[in-house]
């Protein structure tokens, strides 16, 4: 595979930035490069400059190429620890002063995390005391995510993670298997409102209690991390919880002192100054 | 081969491994002094969803710290970084680490291709890259990388190895500079250190 040059990158962003509104110039440069090396190859576009033809000449191929460029590779319960911190002193800290919680889950995917807070608020017993928003870029993901439908292969991880998660049951009594594949019950997500929404560029909606974007700012760069956490800042109450992927750290961002570590090890900080 | 490229103007050294390769890791570490003068970057093949251990297991091993960064880390010399379980690392322009989480690449991930290739893309020729003991291809490409951008390829020698078709499968595609046994590698980091200064 021959190199992509930054300079043709940089021409293809401004491009679907132009033309389509999608702002991808402050994504992570390598990742990036690997996302549109793997389009020039699954359709067979020799370079760059032909993948802008093609885009520019193919009404609806904007779409495929926000399917292909994003990562949805996600997991129910991901990081077991994490969701039981969440339920043993994160929720119930915000119980203790809210009779409502507010959720937002921001780069959703398929919708696994959503439906892994979904059961875990029902076995607290509080998912009716709940309003979740889960957005994503990628419509079709979303679609996806509403669906709430999982290949076999997949929910024995999922399986693996919600014992290791210590739930109250067992993973299958909240899925039905039909045509091979995991059918969540659509009940645990009637409470959800599903919505697309580009992180990029989206205005503050909302106020929320808790925030997860997990896994999804590791694709921006340190520019845009710093922009879009100002904006998760503005739309959480005060005291109200971030939780950020195992893997980040609020550490180098403009904003971190107005954030308190609460879990370093589970990646979950609260909002103390406004 | 066998032209050694004993200089000072590396800025670090990538090492991939996966089966049969911890032996290797473990006396490259544990021989290696406190105040080496470069990042040593590791991407090793590891249980997807482990998520601690082998970071505590090498460190007793090693003088210098281990750890796995955080997603846009700056990259420091002296330090040895490990690949997480679960996540592709990567070398970013402007010398930090970014994670990202997409498809496996050879049934692995962290690939080691991933963290090979974009160190090479970063590095160019002042990067040494070295591929241990493994079962699968997977760390090839990364390597072949390295060597077209201009950077320095050591294998572990095929006859050393646990499971030698990693080092085989880089030295298919791709001119390897040399083929060492653990201890010539150590000998070799040893004596690449001591043309640093400050060292
Ligand atoms: C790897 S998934 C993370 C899923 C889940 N949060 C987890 O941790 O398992 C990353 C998601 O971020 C979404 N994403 C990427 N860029 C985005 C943006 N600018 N605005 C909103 N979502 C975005 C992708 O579409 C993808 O579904």
């Amino acid at each position: 595979m021959k190199e992509i040059e930054i300079a043709s990158l940089k021409r293809l962003t401004e491009f679907v930035k132009l033309n389509f509104g999608y702002d991808f110039t402050n994504y992570a440069m390598s990742s990036f490069k690997r996302r549109i090396s793997r389009i020039l190859e699954l359709y067979n576009i020799n370079s760059v400059e032909n993948l802008i033809t093609k885009l520019d000449t193919e009404k609806d191929f904007i779409e495929t190429f926000i399917v292909e460029i994003t990562v949805n590779v996600t997991e129910m319960f991901r990081d077991p620890s994490f969701w039981r911190v969440l339920r043993d002193d994160v929720i119930p800290g915000i119980l203790l002063n809210h009779e409502r919680i507010k959720i937002w889950h921001a780069g959703c995917s398929s919708g696994e995390e959503v439906f892994s807070m979904a059961i875990m608020l029902k076995e607290m017993g509080i998912l009716n005391n709940a309003t979740i928003i889960a957005t994503d870029l990628d419509k079709d993901i979303l679609k996806r995510a509403q669906m709430g439908k999982y290949t076999l292969k997949n929910m024995e991880l999922n399986s693996k993670n919600y014992i290791r998660f210590q739930g109250n049951h067992k993973l299958e009594d909240y899925y039905s298997v039909k045509n091979n594949l995991a059918v969540l019950n659509p009940d645990l997500i009637s409470n959800v409102s599903f919505r697309s929404h580009d992180l990029v560029k989206g205005d503050i909606f909302n106020k929320f209690d808790l925030i997860l974007c997990r896994n999804v700012m590791i694709y921006f760069n340190q520019n845009l991390q710093n922009e879009v956490l100002r904006r998760f800042h503005g739309s959480l109450f005060k005291f109200g919880y971030l939780a950020i992927g195992s893997k980040e750290s609020l550490i180098w961002c403009d904003i971190a002192n107005k954030f308190i570590v609460v879990n370093n090890e589970e990646k979950i900080y609260k909002k103390f100054r406004d | 081969m066998v032209k050694s490229q004993l200089h000072n103007r590396y800025k670090a050294i990538v090492i991939g491994g996966s089966a049969g390769s911890f032996q290797g890791v473990v006396k490259i570490l544990s021989n290696i002094p406190e105040n080496f003068p470069l990042p040593i970057i590791m991407c090793l093949h590891r249980l997807k969803h482990v998520r601690h251990g082998f970071v505590e297991a090498l460190s007793i091993k090693s003088n210098l710290e281990v750890r796995e960064p955080y997603d846009k880390e700056g990259v420091k010399k002296g330090m040895v970084y490990l690949a997480p379980a679960n996540y592709h690392m990567s070398l970013e322009l402007g010398n930090y680490f970014s994670m990202s989480t997409e498809e496996m690449i050879n049934n692995s991930r962290p690939a080691i291709d991933i963290t090979l290739g974009s160190a090479g893309y970063v590095y160019k020729d002042r990067l040494v890259g070295i591929l241990l003991s493994g079962a699968n291809k997977d760390g090839a490409l990364g390597m072949k990388r390295i060597k077209d951008r201009g950077g320095y390829t050591i294998v572990q020698d095929p006859d050393e190895c646990m499971i030698p078709t990693m080092p085989n499968a880089a030295l298919a595609v791709t001119e390897i500079d040399m083929k060492l046994k653990v201890d010539e590698i150590v000998k070799f980091l040893l004596d690449l250190a001591k043309l640093y200064k400050k060292y």
